[in-house]
């Protein structure tokens, strides 16, 4: 479904020697209905890949396709009909409501006058429910704790009615009690919605325990991709984080759980 | 939550009726008492009816222009603050005003006299000067991908006020005593423009500016969450933020150069029109625009009626309200 063949980018023009590759022929594919993670350390290029991926930036080099057609043959809201994006943080000046942040996710279907109809009220509704964040819509988003603005931010991705939602570090800032809601969230999204999502984490035991498949990314390169349980080894982690783990299936999730141990 | 369709037309029908109310009471106020029902008398023709001629020649003129530079200043704001994603941006703390000003003292001072698409020099300097003063401000702001802390906007802001009002007074040095007089006036806010062809001289630039405008809101909400968010649901963000940067500096630009720099307009109004109507940029642009207008309209009114028969400039008004304003606001933010 989404594609990266051979994707590179670089910050700036890439004219100077302090304006290296960001991402180096990158080869990536998500198909319909999966799950994907992409993991890897800090700067190792996760974020920038999400934004090429979802036709925020054009790569210096290669191509992104959806359905085989290259992403940068459309306009933005074209793209944003398609692919919808979830920053890792969303901050907002202004006291917009939480009903308002979900209606700014039709923005792509409006023409450029046109106003939210019955419709795209019920659609961003629906998008409340699906993330549980009805009970506060009509609540300023700025008082809400972190795991709720994402969740809200999440349902305003999916009143974007996209086949594809691509997430950068859905659960980094947020606790234990959080991480979790929103693991059952984008778990509940994929089996029963049949969202196809692609995110980036730093948290390797949400990576295990989400993802059926894992694209590891070091330095902007590829170092490997395939189904979690193959990938997820402790000489990956050794080589993308220089950490011994100690990983082992965990008896209560049936999930594999990573355990560092030292630096190494 | 009304739907959207419904809160505009309440909004636009509400602000708008406020504005027409004060359209029409405004020039009733001054030192000679004038009667309404005369003003509107046709039977009476113009050339003979006194009334008539305070009200639209001597009266309206001034309080035209204080709504379309309370408008324009206050519409301006609202965009400055969602472009920067800050709410303490506006024309007069980003320096914009100073720029603007700046522009207009050198086309004065210098007797530029020179037109370019039927547009005198002094509003076109005055463009070139607030357009200048945001680029700089703007290019701050992205230079960082985060956008501007409050701190370093209005450091910033500070700095460049600063710095343009060194370059208006080394202008004003230069200057002869007549042109100095006419500008320290002009520099003070006023509004006396005395008929209605400085108004006529720059509807052109406040027409292209209000169109610009009004293609804007909703991709303001947007960007206001972060240039990221913003490109993710499908916003031109480049094109929205070039059309953002041009329409407001010229909105500025324009009313300045009818009227000199009014401080404040830009800050107070836009908050106090998201207390009624939410934060929905397609509610607060046109709200702000029209509320702006009549806040100005109000100014002036106590600019001509608290010292009469002395007018003072209607910049002091403003910045005597707007300042303590900022100061609470800046207070509010900060805890």
């Amino acid at each position: 479904m989404l594609r990266a063949i051979g994707v590179s980018f670089t910050y700036g023009r890439g004219r100077k020697a302090r304006d290296p590759d960001v991402l180096n022929d990158v080869f990536l594919n998500v198909e319909r209905g999966e799950l994907v993670g992409i993991l890897g350390p800090n700067g190792s290029g996760k974020t920038t890949l999400l934004k090429l991926l979802g036709g925020m930036y054009r790569p210096t080099n290669g191509s992104v396709t959806l359905d085989d057609r290259p992403v940068a043959e459309w306009s933005h809201r074209e793209i944003a009909r398609r692919i919808a994006f979830v920053p890792q943080e969303t901050h907002a000046p202004f006291d917009f409501t939480v009903l308002d942040i979900v209606l700014m996710g039709r923005f792509p279907h409006l023409g450029a006058f046109a106003l939210e109809g019955p419709e795209d009220l019920a659609i961003a509704r629906r998008a409340l429910t699906a993330t549980g964040t009805a009970p506060f819509e009509g609540r300023a988003f700025s008082t809400l704790s972190g795991g709720e603005k994402q969740r809200v931010v999440i349902a305003s991705a999916l009143a974007q009615s996209t086949q594809l939602l691509l997430l950068d570090e859905p659960t980094a800032s947020l606790d234990i009690g959080h991480q979790i809601e929103v693991q059952m969230l984008l778990r509940q999204l994929n089996a029963d919605q049949g969202v196809t999502m692609l995110l980036s984490t730093h948290d390797l035991n949400l990576a295990a325990a989400l993802c059926r498949r894992l694209v590891l990314l070091k330095d902007g390169h590829v170092l490997a991709a395939g189904p979690t349980e193959e990938v997820l080894t402790p000489a990956a982690v050794q080589s993308l984080y220089s950490v011994e783990a100690d990983i082992a299936r965990h008896p209560a999730t049936g999930h594999l759980t990573v355990v560092p141990i030292r630096r190494g | 939550m009304r739907p959207i369709r419904a809160r505009l037309a309440i909004t636009v029908a509400g602000f708008g009726a406020l504005l027409l109310v004060a359209l029409v009471v405004a020039p009733v106020v001054g030192s000679t008492a004038i009667s309404l029902p005369r003003v509107f008398d046709r039977s009476i023709p113009f050339a003979d009816n006194l009334d008539a001629q305070i009200f639209f020649i001597a009266r309206l003129p001034r309080v035209v222009a204080a709504t379309l530079v309370g408008a324009s200043l206050a519409a301006a704001g609202v965009v400055f603050q969602a472009l920067l994603r800050n709410p303490l941006a506006t024309p007069d703390t980003l320096g914009v005003s100073s720029g603007a000003a700046l522009g207009a003292m050198l086309a004065i001072t210098f007797h530029l006299d020179f037109k370019i698409a039927g547009l005198p020099a002094i509003p076109l300097a005055s463009f070139a000067g607030s357009l200048f003063a945001l680029a700089v401000v703007y290019a701050l702001a992205t230079g960082r991908r985060r956008g501007l802390s409050t701190t370093v906007l209005l450091l910033a802001g500070v700095t460049m006020t600063g710095f343009l009002s060194a370059l208006t007074m080394f202008t004003q040095y230069l200057a002869n005593f007549t042109d100095t007089f006419r500008t320290v006036r002009w520099l003070m806010g006023m509004l006396d423009v005395g008929s209605y062809q400085p108004i006529v001289t720059v509807l052109p630039m406040l027409v292209v500016s209000f169109a610009m405008f009004a293609t804007l809101p909703r991709a303001l909400d947007l960007i206001s969450l972060g240039a990221d968010a913003a490109a993710a649901r499908g916003v031109n963000v480049p094109r929205a933020e070039r059309m953002a940067l041009v329409s407001a500096s010229l909105a500025t630009g324009a009313a300045v150069s009818i009227s000199g720099p009014i401080a404040f307009v830009g800050l107070v109004v836009p908050h106090l029109v998201r207390l009624f109507v939410g934060s929905d940029h397609r509610l607060v642009l046109p709200a702000s625009a029209l509320f702006g207008a009549v806040f100005l309209i109000g100014c002036d009114l106590v600019a001509r009626a608290a010292f009469a028969p002395i007018e003072l400039p209607v910049g002091i008004i403003t910045a005597v309200i707007g300042g303590p304003f900022f100061l609470w606001l800046l207070v509010r933010s900060s805890r």
